[in-house]
């Protein structure tokens, strides 16, 4: 697992000090993928760096399946660094090696008997869906053939920990769906714990199980993806369920409302409006299976004169979250 | 049939150029050898003690990049080559012949092919190296498992550059006693007025300047596996028209 711990970094730049992680805190349980998820600029090309130790953090630890990486030096830092795997979002191949040789580049660090890196290799090969490109330049293969040789060199050390930067954000909606089930499915196999940092909501619905928003360098919502899509108003729950802007017209309450799982799966909105006896009118709606799980986020308003205390109590009652954005205009 | 004539019987020519040739050769050959294997790391170094390099040497590398390398390449190459006589003489015990000037070519020639190097591993990105980091690797395994093999047409071409300089080095080298073509168009050509001697003596430094870009072309695209089609098409290439110097 990865636990990070306090991490800071303090940029100077001329007399002026610029803090691009703010004491980010966050740990990883084996055999799951969490998410990292904010703007450009919120600091994760730096937490990236940091949690590789290519740029060494100001104050704070990080470390794997227990072990310090930032105290590490040297020979330490190296051997601990084997036992992360990391995927770039340009692969960061190197193009005067074959495919097959890019694979083999990790394990020819440890020198690695030839034999056993020619079958890891194929092994590798095989596991992402290259076989036959063997010899391939990287200049040859397109944007995802690229990613997959990426994923195999990053799993050729045998890793514990993945850490995948921006992995899709350089291809295609089609090619990046093949990568995100890849990586998903290699997780689960091979038992990996994943770091994913992302600015794409894409990655995050796929494949997370738990999921962190960084702004300004600091983790400012985190959980399970459930949980934080459950959270009606939450900055995260409202970019995983998006609604378009409001535009109303008719002067009746507007509410906004969160159902999710088994409320999902019973006609809450009909249910109510005939228990009400009134008629319910949708503005928009986010309706989406995230983890395993039905969510649906509606906007809906009211007819004037409606008694909303009541329609929300009996709303809550049934496991739905609801929040007024618009009270009744007379 | 006069200029054929001239050309079979002119001393000058069938005596003297196959052994100014031979020297010509033997000064890129011999100082071209010693550019590479003391410019190829000298230029390593200046890329990685740089700032940020992967290991900054501040004092280190400001001392070699600008008191050695701005100094020696801001010195004409022919008041360079004089001053250098005393260094040639303890090193090789003489200040005459093509071994002598060898040492003020190479001297004059190793912190220009270290800048060209210096510039080609620069366009290495630097997402390969933070790569190779992640990986595990030394300092030693990047420099000789990425830097150099990723930059590889880059130093080709710089190489290719560098004899092509030293060709032009060593003609100027002739009129110091180096010996080589130089000295044979100085002596027959300018100071006998020789005019045959001195354009065949033109000739035959554009051919061989002309040889070596080619080579070093060929090679550069040989190593090249950056573009597609440069990786693929290897064999259409040889088709096309040669590059222009």
């Amino acid at each position: 697992m990865i636990t990070v711990t306090d991490l800071r970094k303090v940029y100077r730049q001329g007399n002026r000090e610029v803090v691009a992680l703010d004491g980010v805190s966050l740990s990883v349980p084996k055999g799951s993928i969490h998410g990292i998820v904010g703007h450009s600029g919120a600091g994760k090309s730096t937490l990236v760096r940091c949690l590789t130790l290519l740029d060494s953090p100001t104050s704070g630890s990080v470390s794997i399946n227990g072990a310090e990486l930032s105290a590490a030096r040297d020979a330490d830092l190296r051997s601990a660094r084997r036992r992360i795997g990391m995927i770039f979002q340009h692969a960061n191949l190197m193009d005067s090696r074959t495919a097959a040789q890019n694979v083999a580049h990790p394990l020819e660090l440890v020198k690695t008997p030839k034999a056993a890196i020619r079958s890891k290799v194929a092994e590798l090969l095989k596991l992402v869906g290259l076989e036959g490109f063997e010899n391939a330049y990287p200049s040859q293969l397109s944007g995802g053939q690229r990613q997959r040789v990426g994923i195999a060199r990053a799993l050729a050390s045998d890793p514990d920990v993945l850490l995948c930067d921006e992995p899709t954000s350089a291809l295609d909606p089609k090619t990046t769906d093949e990568i995100l089930t890849l990586i998903h499915d290699l997780t689960q196999r091979l038992q990996l714990t994943v770091l994913v940092i992302t600015h794409e909501m894409q990655v995050i619905k796929r494949i997370c199980d738990s999921v962190s928003l960084l702004e300004a360098g600091r983790i400012v919502e985190h959980g399970p993806l459930r949980d934080v899509a459950a959270d009606l108003g939450g900055r995260l729950s409202t970019t995983l369920l998006p609604l378009p802007p409001a535009e109303t017209n008719g002067s009746g309450t507007v509410l906004e409302i969160l159902y999710s799982g088994d409320s999902a799966s019973e006609p809450v909105l009909t249910g109510a409006a005939r228990a009400f006896g009134m008629d319910l009118n949708v503005l928009a709606g986010s309706v989406e299976s995230l983890a395993g799980t039905q969510f649906g986020h509606l906007r809906i308003q009211l007819p004037t004169g409606a008694d909303t205390a009541s329609l929300s109590r009996h709303l809550t009652g049934q496991g739905v979250a609801v929040r007024v954005v618009q009270e009744e205009t007379a | 049939m006069n200029f054929i004539d001239e050309l079979m019987t002119n001393p000058a020519l069938t005596n003297a150029l196959p052994k100014a040739l031979g020297e010509t050769l033997l000064m890129v050959g011999v100082s071209g050898a010693f550019v590479l294997l003391i410019g190829l790391p000298l230029g390593i170094f200046l890329y990685t003690s740089a700032p940020g390099g992967l290991r900054p040497m501040r004092v280190t590398n400001r001392i070699v990049s600008d008191v050695i390398v701005n100094i020696t390449r801001s010195i004409p190459f022919a008041i360079l080559m004089i001053a250098l006589i005393p260094v040639a003489r303890a090193i090789t015990g003489t200040s005459i012949g093509a071994l002598a000037a060898c040492v003020s070519l190479t001297i004059g020639t190793v912190p220009f092919f270290a800048r060209l190097v210096e510039t080609s591993l620069r366009d290495v990105s630097s997402g390969k190296i933070d790569a190779a980091l992640v990986m595990g690797s030394t300092r030693l395994q990047i420099v000789a498992k990425v830097l150099v093999p990723e930059a590889l047409p880059g130093l080709v071409a710089a190489f290719t550059t560098t004899l092509v300089t030293l060709v032009g080095y060593s003609a100027m080298a002739g009129l110091t006693g180096g010996g080589g073509l130089g000295q044979l168009a100085y002596n027959y050509g300018f100071q006998r007025f020789d005019t045959t001697v001195m354009l065949v003596t033109i000739v035959i430094m554009v051919i061989l300047v002309q040889m070596i870009q080619w080579i070093g072309d060929a090679s550069a695209r040989r190593v090249d596996h950056r573009s597609a089609a440069t990786a693929g098409a290897k064999k259409h290439r040889r088709h096309e028209p040669a590059t222009a110097v």
